[in-house]
């Protein structure tokens, strides 16, 4: 038996003094294909409880992919999936999220024709039983339910500080702001792991800072387990407790951040040193 | 008052409950439409083939009789049974479900993604095979259907203006219970789609797949519900064109009536369906009160195209429409 795999379901202490919990997820052994291109090679890792771990690395390394995979809108060829110590079937985007994941894009996908209000209380649509009756009539169950997902919704809303534009259509927001909507909605969900795809990209500094407070916030009060894209090297090196770093598909480094930031391979992935 | 203004209010009320009537089958097209993008040109036989079944249910009749009398070789038509109204819109509404399933199944799911045109064209490729399925099912020849929705002329509101106006208004029974009907169906679309679970998913399936997905809606699901609900408003207004005017084959070409009202009404607007369905319905009337005798009459058969063109013209979006706004 491999040493790792016997602490599992241990306790492990990052490199600020904070513990992390067992694992959540692992990935064992992936490998994607599209036709002939291999975007993610072999790769294995996994994640903590409530940690927030990154996977960084070049545009073009796969990381996307790997994110689309954790989220079931892309199905390996190889390698198993566990979440919870259970390996997962391949299973579609939509039963990934009832599980308890859930995701922001690159590209923000926001419902633009809907209020901020209404896009967040999407996210509580996996918390709502009441059947169809119950809900048109307002009986039962889904009053009860109803008054519970608003105060989330209201509480999330709250702490990322969006009650200003809670009536404002979507479309209508500017980018900055569309990414904090997406990541209130994904909250709404109060998942058990949440991914972020590149959370930071195209913001300016300030707007930058206010994204990594809100992402250590979420971690800190809500103890989520956060995986998170990014190429922001700086940015990530300062949020996460471990950080994968892939390269044109394959991993070429794991660990805490003082870790990869020492690694050669990864030093000469960023500064574009010829692999030979 | 005079004659002619007394005559004119008599016809824009008929105009309004035709417009009513319009609507109930425009309806059908903006709920596909918001959902899924799909234009149904199925919408029209739907309406048809759900009022087939109910006449085909409430009778007893043997579905797909002639080809199992062809294949066997006996003669069965009925079960000899027949069902009361209220319990064959209940078995019909089944059918149109299963319908629903059928479609996303078999011919939908396998279209995902695919430019518009190629979805419109699966839906007349469904339009002509449901118009030959419903033939083979339940037989070709008019129908007559009686569900109990009272009929002819309304004799309190004929008694009151009489007293107004010294004169009697022709108002059909049947137009006063299809907008009873049309308020309560457009009522119970707005709760449903406002303030249930499965309204605010179908909303948010028709703004975007990928940000539904991510907060764990079924596509598959949402589409099955959407079809079915269309095949829902295509039943009431099947029952209400059916009662209106017998069951036969023209009833499916209720659906190019519908065409000009979402002109007006845009395709992605229920209330634009509705006050579409009424500008056209009184529109056409007064028109044809007005001008007709002028231009020899018979204008109601062109005048809802002739403004739909010129809504095409001037304000292609249609009254309540999405704007449209080219991004260069």
């Amino acid at each position: 038996m491999e040493p790792e795999m016997l602490d599992q379901s241990a306790e492990i202490l990052t490199q600020d003094g904070r513990t992390i919990g067992g694992v959540v997820m692992e990935m064992k052994h992936i490998t994607l294909r599209f036709g002939g291109v291999e975007a993610i090679k072999n790769i294995s890792f996994d994640i903590r409880e409530g940690e927030i771990r990154a996977i960084i690395g070049p545009n073009g390394a796969g990381k996307s992919s790997m994110l689309n995979v954790i989220s079931g809108f892309y199905v390996p060829q190889e390698g198993e999936v566990w979440f919870h110590g259970k390996k997962r079937k391949p299973l579609r985007p939509y039963e990934v999220a009832r599980q308890g994941i859930a995701r922001t894009f690159q590209n923000i996908a926001l419902f633009e024709g809907m209020s901020v209000l209404d896009n967040v209380m999407t996210g509580r649509l996996n918390h709502m039983s009441a059947n169809l009756f119950q809900q048109a009539f307002w009986k039962g169950r889904a009053e009860a339910e109803e008054v519970e997902n608003r105060e989330k919704v209201e509480e999330i809303i709250d702490f990322l500080e969006i009650q200003a534009i809670r009536k404002t259509p979507v479309a209508r927001l500017p980018y900055g702001l569309k990414k904090r909507v997406e990541l209130a909605r994904a909250l709404a969900a109060e998942p058990k792991l949440l991914l972020l795809d590149e959370p930071m990209a195209g913001m300016n500094v300030e707007e930058k800072e206010d994204m990594s407070r809100f992402i250590l916030d979420v971690n800190d009060e809500f103890g989520t387990t956060i995986a998170l894209i990014e190429h922001d090297m700086g940015v990530v090196m300062d949020l996460s407790d471990r950080v994968v770093v892939m390269d044109y598909g394959k991993k070429i480094g794991d660990g805490t951040p003082d870790e990869v930031r020492s690694n050669q391979e990864v030093i000469d992935a960023y500064l574009g040193v010829a692999h030979d | 008052m005079s004659e002619q203004l007394v005559f004119a209010m008599e016809v824009t009320l008929n105009g309004l409950m035709a417009g009513v009537l319009y609507a109930l089958v425009a309806l059908g097209f903006v709920l596909i439409y918001k959902a899924s993008g799909i234009f149904n040109y199925a919408q029209g036989v739907m309406a048809l083939f759900a009022a087939m079944t109910l006449v085909g249910i409430m009778n007893g009749q043997v579905p797909f009789a002639h080809l199992i009398n062809a294949i066997f070789g006996g003669h069965i038509t009925h079960f000899g049974w027949n069902l009361p109204g209220f319990a064959a819109i209940c078995l019909t509404v089944g059918v149109m479900v299963l319908l629903a399933w059928l479609v996303q199944v078999l011919v939908m799911r396998h279209l995902v993604g695919q430019e518009p045109i190629i979805l419109f064209m699966a839906t007349i490729g469904l339009a002509y095979f449901l118009e030959g399925v419903a033939d083979l099912m339940w037989g070709s020849e008019l129908k007559t259907l009686d569900v109990g929705l009272p009929q002819g002329i309304n004799l309190w509101i004929d008694e009151t203006t009489f007293q107004i106006f010294d004169y009697g208004f022709f108002i059909d029974n049947l137009d006063l219970v299809a907008t009873v009907i049309a308020v309560l169906l457009v009522a119970g679309l707005v709760i449903f789609s406002q303030y249930t679970k499965q309204g605010r998913a179908m909303r948010a399936v028709a703004d975007d797949h990928q940000a539904a997905l991510s907060v764990g809606i079924s596509l598959n699901f949402i589409w099955v519900l959407v079809w079915s609900l269309a095949g829902f408003v295509a039943l009431v207004a099947g029952i209400v064109w059916g009662t209106k005017s017998g069951v036969q084959f023209s009833l499916s070409l209720i659906a190019l009536k519908a065409l000009p009202v979402l002109m007006l009404g845009g395709f992605t607007s229920i209330p634009g369906a509705i006050v579409g369905g009424l500008i056209i319905g009184v529109g056409e009337k007064l028109f044809e009160f007005l001008i007709g005798p002028m231009v020899g009459g018979a204008t109601e058969n062109w005048f809802a195209y002739v403004l739909a063109l010129l809504f095409l013209v001037f304000r292609p979006q249609g009254l309540f429409g999405e704007k449209i706004i080219e991004r260069v």
